[in-house]
């Protein structure tokens, strides 16, 4: 069992940054700060500059929630993606990815929480350590991929905005950009996209947020700059660029259950014995590979996820 | 002015020009063209080609009663034959790669999803029209033979539906070739009202 417990819930600076990765990455911030020199207005930010294109996170710390599984490649992992924001076909997100503009970046946190407003994304996600984990992720297509995600842990930085007791649900809001985002002018979805997660599915260790891959920073079209991973779910439910977090007493409305609610729960927890109702998902296609695999209950995390679900029905709460 | 003597001379070209869309997928094969999902792009591609060339053999009866080019009635057998082959080619991808022989997932899938119970329906019925395309057997079957081809109307509405039954939210695609089937039949609809009348 990989579960770690939190006694504490109020995490301070230094109960999440090493003092020496601190110290490393102050550095290395130093660094990059004088080399942008002038270009950019000072900031206090622990964040490298987005935009400086191609920077590798340093300090990146292995997880080990790390799967062993092969890594799917990284030409593969950022030129077949779902991201309709920028397209409907697979290779339109990295054609159209100049389209999504992601400098500056800001998050609204509102809801049931004390520490609502905007925040810039250096401010979001720094302090923290980040992490490398390599999750397998398992489309509603079918399909799967393994990536080594660069990112922090969610319910930490959840935490800091001081959800009330209220704050049953977590919903988040992509980007909302029709006249940049070429997929905003046609309505196939709800726009904009909106996913959520109950409250302790978000607070969930193995729930991350990403800001990189494979020691990169996200490319456009993987969901850059900040987007949610939940491995043991289908990917649609890894909702990307994300611009808005909301803490609510009920459920909210996501966008594929909107579109489909037959065919795409609320939950969506990946699952070989409930089938889409036009496709079965009992196996996989893992890019690269010839044969399909079986699809594992959550994905391969029901160790670890399992226990959330205790005593409900599966089948019904898809 | 073209004859059916001089049609002859231009089958073998319309034989290679119809086998250019799997040319050109073996190209995408062999210099790795065919992106991270290479069976689902082998799969979408040869059900887009089977589609599109049995759609094209709906175009001919219409075309003729406009324009009374009636001589290029000669070359539709081969359209039709090569949405057959296309079709085969589609269904052998998935049958091989995509399932690789999983029987008892094919069956599945045939019986319980409606968009490939609508494909492989539309697979079946036009084994007799591939099988009854020779000289002979429209000689043999005569008014029988015309009333069987009607079939190609059903499997073209199968073969539409089959596509817009897969695809999850975006209709665009299918609905393109659903107008085309309409405009097809609309033609038919017309014709059949005007020799009513």
């Amino acid at each position: 069992m990989l579960l770690k417990t939190r006694k504490q819930m109020d995490l301070n600076e230094s109960d999440i940054t090493d003092q020496s990765i601190y110290k490393e990455r102050r550095k290395f911030i130093t660094k990059s700060a004088t080399l942008t020199a002038m270009s950019m207005a000072p900031s206090l930010a622990m964040w490298p500059n987005i935009g400086a294109a191609d920077i590798n996170f340093k300090n990146i710390i292995k997880s080990e929630f790390s799967t062993k599984d092969e890594l799917t490649p990284y030409d593969a992992v950022s030129s077949y993606n779902n991201f309709y924001e920028l397209g409907l076909d697979k290779g339109d997100p990295k054609r159209n990815a100049k389209h999504l503009k992601v400098k500056p970046w800001s998050v609204l946190v509102s809801g049931e929480c004390e520490e609502t407003g905007e925040y810039d994304l250096e401010d979001f996600i720094s302090p923290a350590k980040l992490e490398e984990r390599i999750y397998r992720l398992r489309c509603v297509e079918a399909w799967s991929m393994v990536v080594p995600w660069v990112g922090v842990e969610l319910g930490p930085i959840l935490k800091k905005f001081k959800p009330t007791s209220k704050a049953k649900f977590v919903e988040f809001k992509t980007i909302l950009d029709p006249d940049n985002l070429p997929g905003q002018s046609r309505a196939v979805l709800e726009w904009p996209y909106r996913e959520g997660l109950r409250i302790d599915e978000a607070m969930h260790p193995l729930t991350i947020l990403a800001v990189g891959l494979y020691g990169k920073e996200l490319p456009n079209q993987n969901g850059a700059p900040l987007r949610l991973i939940v491995p043991w779910k289908y990917g649609f439910k890894s909702i990307k660029s994300i611009v808005s977090i909301n803490f609510l007493e009920e459920q909210p409305a996501t966008s594929w259950n909107v579109a489909g609610p037959r065919e795409y729960g609320f939950y969506s927890n990946v699952n070989p014995d409930v089938d889409h109702p036009r496709w079965s998902q009992k196996r996989e296609r893992r890019i690269g590979e010839f044969l399909k695999r079986e699809t594992l209950l959550f994905n391969g995390y029901a160790d670890e996820v399992a226990g959330l679900y205790s005593g409900m029905d599966l089948k019904k709460n898809f | 002015m073209l004859t059916n003597q001089s049609g002859k001379r231009y089958k073998p070209v319309l034989f290679v020009l119809l086998l250019v869309p799997l040319g050109f997928l073996v190209y995408r094969f062999l210099v790795n063209d065919l992106g991270a999902n290479p069976i689902e792009t082998i799969n979408r591609y040869t059900g887009d080609w089977a589609l599109r060339i049995l759609l094209a053999t709906l175009v001919f009866s219409p075309l003729i009663r406009i324009t009374h080019w009636n001589n290029i009635i000669q070359f539709r057998r081969m359209f039709g034959l090569f949405a057959f082959f296309y079709v085969c080619v589609h269904l052998t991808s998935y049958i091989v790669l995509d399932q690789y022989f999983d029987f008892s997932e094919i069956i599945d899938d045939v019986f319980k999803r409606p968009f490939i119970t609508a494909g492989f329906s539309a697979f079946i019925l036009l084994i007799p029209l591939a099988i009854t395309s020779t000289n002979k057997m429209v000689e043999r079957l005569q008014y029988r033979w015309i009333q069987l081809h009607r079939l190609v109307y059903i499997i073209a509405i199968l073969a539409v539906l089959h596509f817009w039954w897969m695809v999850k939210v975006d209709t665009r695609e299918p609905m393109i070739y659903a107008i085309i089937l309409a405009i097809l039949l609309g033609f038919r609809l017309i014709f059949y009202i005007k020799r009513k009348v």
